[in-house]
């Protein structure tokens, strides 16, 4: 964080922003203030980068196996995908404790109907999707129009869903799910074409994903030339779309090298991608950031608070109704305990990833890079037969740690 | 007559990059009241802040001498020991327990930590007494008014064995009726031997109470004068408190020529509010007012005037219980209940208080320039961030808002760069009227000038502005027009050519007669 503001340093634009100016200033120069400005995302990045080589080592390269690179991915999906919405809950200023016990009844919901009453499973998907919202909507009226506080609402949430789970399921658990419902959880992209040794149509999707990623940036670029605004030199520029498809093509080619893109992988794909954009570019997105940043201040800028906070809950409850689903489907069945914690693993990948206690900070691809610490340090013991007891304490300290270098960081740079 | 009780003696104390008290001597008789005045920042409640040991000895220069003693106070409890306390403007009270917890709160009545409750009743019935309350030491200070709990911080002094009791503007949030009881009850206490310093621009007040005043005008202490001496009249008071030069500089202006019969941009039509929680309180009283298209419009008044609750209870009521009026906009009847709906309309407000109502001081330049306007750089929801930061660079240049980038967090800029984004913002949202309350608070002078030129420049493209300020030579020097407002009611309207700061301090002064 700079603390000058007179001297003219060139400053690198914030993360996953294409642009930043550098009129003048070395690469290094650049390089080195951009850290300095987003040390949270950026430390973090690095740590987990960090973990990720440990743990490779520590396992003889099992970690990043191409079966097991698959299998982070089914473990953690739907955590990463409450993690997505508990990130705008905690920037628009609030908590929502009630998401794993929504996300267990959800589950139970999806298993009555498939099950027991052998509904189609789109249907089912879509009604489950729908008994989200409502029960989103409704925490979020009570909290925005009512003003009950969100910790409140939700913790009678949390015990509410947790109850009713139990009764729909009878204390039972229910299953198996048809065919089509257990792909979301555990199933991979089909396979046609040449007979290769990679998956053809994961490596046809990394491609185009590539194709359509430096197509992006270029547009980025031009689009800031066209409004005369400074742009990154064109050697960084460069670096940074190898940059960029380095990181593509190593993912692509582990995931090809074995069943192929997991099904869930593409919906947070999209996840990832569609809300990344919202909160950086949406005006709804902006508005949650400007209430979590400072709620008179917003109101008196003309930001409907109560309708952006209500609208924070009810996405909140169809994220957590889409993870009910995956796990439900992951697991092939609904079980009364299913997510058990996870919205307080959802919140601590959220504080992980940059987010803060009072609001109006924080990036979904944060929420993402918290929740892939935690599931990496999660899959890197379970490899090496660490008991979970040993799991939640090593958990525990990292949290810690990340939160508490950020406070120290903050303090150092005196802002 | 009896000797002096305090000495403060050339005190001097120095904010960083600013002056707040460059050299004041106070000198109060034992047994008398003893009043302070001055205009909005003079310095007053610094002053007595350092006599009380919020500034500690060491952060400022000078002497205190209190009952012929050099005292060196580190911190209010050292003050308070000595028998000095101070009432502060906003009550220090904890709402949700009783009378009696609060009155010993610090100080209870406790043998190894618990709490001797008999002891505690007793004494707190008789202090509750001592100021007139008969009302049960048990019950909690949130359910009684707030005169009452003006009186249980009196009585919470004298438990402290006051014998210098300090009140910073203690009738600034009472009804005449709450506030005749609590002038009485200082009397009274003079009565009984103690020396009160109080604070107050309501000159009735000071008449009524005070034996001797002493002025005080930028940070310097100009004179003491005796009340009941005759030729101590209130018009003596107001020039002492006022009488400097404009020494300010401002951006040449040519007054507007009012457009005969065109209806004015923004006309506020017998408007009334009531205090949000105290709905007995009258905070706007009927109050008219209206602005063209092109005029700069002044708005005066001491602090409790009214002014920023008559602006933001306008601009979609975000201020207290509305209770009548009508605003009116290029003649036609407006609603603006809702932020949204005022700022529909063309009216901007911006706020005195930047910190918590004008920014988000964690985000960036860029994104609080945009805030209210997003749908300007919009299509469909979606920000375009490129014209978004085209926008701030443009305003980053043209206000002279000194950051390296439109990326830099609010929360680092001085100032006066943070007005500048404040303003910026709202300029980028376009409106038709601009109500600038207290525009330049807490702003170095080449800052002050430059916004100055902004606000000229607006109405110079026809723009409306409505100027809220505490300092009487800005609004001399950039109104056509001044309203005042005292009590919240509006006490005179004086153009541009007839206003002075003794004409204008006369009607900011004017306050209906305290009862009884």
């Amino acid at each position: 964080m700079s603390t000058e503001l007179t001297d003219q340093v060139p400053a690198a634009a914030p993360p996953g922003k294409s642009g930043g100016s550098a009129s003048g200033g070395g690469l290094l120069q650049l390089m080195l203030d951009g850290l300095r400005r987003n040390m949270r995302q950026y430390g973090m990045l690095i740590a987990l980068g960090l973990i990720v080589a440990l743990f490779a080592v520590w396992t003889d390269g099992d970690l990043l196996l191409p079966r097991n690179v698959s299998n982070l991915v089914l473990q953690n999906s739907y955590i990463l995908i409450l993690a997505i919405g508990m990130m705008l809950v905690i920037i628009a200023g609030h908590i929502d404790l009630s998401v794993g016990s929504l996300t267990a009844f959800v589950g139970a919901f999806a298993a009555v109907l498939t099950v027991q009453h052998s509904v189609a499973w789109p249907f089912a998907v879509a009604l489950c999707l729908l008994v989200g919202a409502v029960a989103g909507s409704v925490q979020g009226f009570l909290i925005a129009y009512l003003g009950i506080p969100s910790f409140i609402v939700t913790l009678a949430g949390m015990l509410l869903f947790r109850g009713l789970t139990e009764i729909f399921l009878e204390g039972q658990t229910l299953g198996p799910f048809p065919d089509g419902l257990q792909k979301m959880g555990n199933g991979f992209l089909p396979e046609t074409g040449p007979e290769t040794n990679y998956h053809n149509i994961t490596l046809l999707l990394g491609l185009a994903l590539i194709v359509f990623a430096v197509l992006q940036e270029v547009r980025d670029r031009r689009r800031q030339q066209e409004f005369s605004l400074d742009v990154l030199p064109r050697n960084i520029f460069l670096l940074k779309l190898t940059a960029i498809v380095a990181a593509i093509l190593v993912v692509t080619m582990l995931l090809a090298s074995y069943k192929g893109a997991p099904i869930v992988l593409i919906i947070l794909g999209v996840l990832v991608v569609g809300y990344g954009y919202v909160m950086r570019n949406a005006v709804f997105g902006r508005h949650i950031y400007a209430i979590g940043g400072n709620l008179p201040a917003a109101k008196l800028s003309g930001v409907k608070d109560k309708k952006v906070t209500f609208h924070v809950f009810l996405n909140m409850g169809v994220l957590a109704a889409l993870a009910g689903l995956v796990v439900a489907a992951r697991l092939n069945a609904a079980s009364p305990k299913a997510g058990l914690n996870f919205e307080l693993e959802a919140i601590a990948s959220s504080f992980i990833g940059g987010a803060s206690m009072s609001g109006g900070v924080g990036t979904v691809l944060g929420a993402i890079i918290g929740g892939l610490v935690l599931g990496v340090l999660n899959n890197g013991m379970n490899l090496l037969s660490v008991g979970t007891d040993w799991q939640q304490v090593i958990k525990g300290l990292a949290l810690l740690a990340a939160v508490g270098f950020d406070v120290w960081n903050k303090r150092k740079s005196g802002s | 007559m009896a000797g002096p009780v305090l000495e403060m003696r050339s005190i001097v104390k120095t904010f960083p990059g600013v002056k707040a008290l460059s050299d004041v001597t106070l000198t109060v008789r034992q047994g008398e009241v003893h009043a302070i005045c001055g205009e909005n920042g003079a310095g007053k409640s610094t002053l007595m802040k350092v006599l009380s040991g919020v500034h500690p000895h060491g952060s400022y220069e000078g002497e205190i001498l209190f009952e012929q003693e050099v005292c060196r106070f580190k911190d209010i409890r050292a003050s308070e020991q000595h028998g000095i306390v101070i009432i502060h403007q906003e009550l220090a009270l904890v709402p949700f327990l009783s009378l009696a917890e609060n009155i010993f709160l610090g100080n209870e009545h406790a043998t190894r930590g618990f709490i001797n409750w008999n002891d505690t009743l007793r004494h707190a019935t008789a202090l509750l007494r001592r100021v007139g309350l008969d009302d049960h030491p048990e019950t909690r200070v949130a359910d009684i008014g707030v005169g009452k709990q003006q009186l249980v911080e009196i009585a919470k002094a004298l438990s402290k064995k006051v014998k210098l009791l300090i009140l910073d503007e203690p009738t600034a949030a009472l009804n005449d009726e709450d506030s005749g009881k609590l002038l009485d009850l200082i009397l009274e206490l003079k009565k009984q031997g103690i020396t009160s310093i109080i604070i107050s621009h309501k000159l009735n007040e000071i008449r009524r109470v005070a034996d001797s005043v002493t002025i005080i005008r930028d940070g310097k202490s100009i004179e003491t004068l005796d009340v009941k001496a005759p030729e101590t009249t209130e018009d003596r008071i107001i020039s002492g408190m006022v009488g400097r030069d404009l020494d300010h500089r401002f951006p040449e202006r040519t007054p507007h020529q009012a457009e005969v019969g065109a209806a004015p941009a923004l006309e506020i039509r017998n408007w009334t509010v009531h205090h949000p929680i105290d709905q007995q309180r009258t905070v706007v009283d009927d109050v008219s007012l209206q602005v063209r298209r092109g005029e700069i419009v002044g708005v005066a008044g001491l602090m409790g005037a009214g002014r920023t609750e008559l602006a933001m209870s306008v601009f979609g009521r975000t201020y207290g219980r509305y209770a009548g009026g009508t605003v009116l906009k290029d003649g036609k009847e407006i609603r603006t209940k809702t932020v949204a709906e005022a700022v529909g309309h063309g009216i901007a407000y911006v706020t005195e208080d930047r910190k918590h109502y004008g920014l988000n001081l964690i985000d960036t330049i860029n994104r609080n320039i945009s805030l209210t306007a997003l749908g300007k750089v919009a299509k469909r929801g979606i920000v375009d961030e490129h014209e978004e930061r085209q926008v701030s660079e443009g305003y980053r240049t043209s206000m002279n808002i000194k950051a390296p980038t439109v990326f830099e967090p609010v929360g680092k800029l001085s100032g006066g760069n943070q007005q500048k984004v404040v303003l910026s913002k709202w300029i980028f949202a376009g409106p038709d009227v601009l109500i600038l309350d207290e525009p330049t608070r807490g702003i170095d002078v080449g800052a002050k000038y430059e916004i100055y030129t902004v606000i000229d420049q607006l109405a110079a493209q026809g723009k409306a502005v409505v100027f809220i300020s505490s300092e009487l030579p800005e609004l001399l020097g950039m109104c056509d027009r001044i309203y005042t407002m005292a009590a919240g009611r509006l006490t005179g309207e004086v153009p541009r050519a007839e206003a002075t700061q003794e004409v204008l301090m006369r009607q900011m002064t004017k306050d209906k007669e305290v009862t009884r």
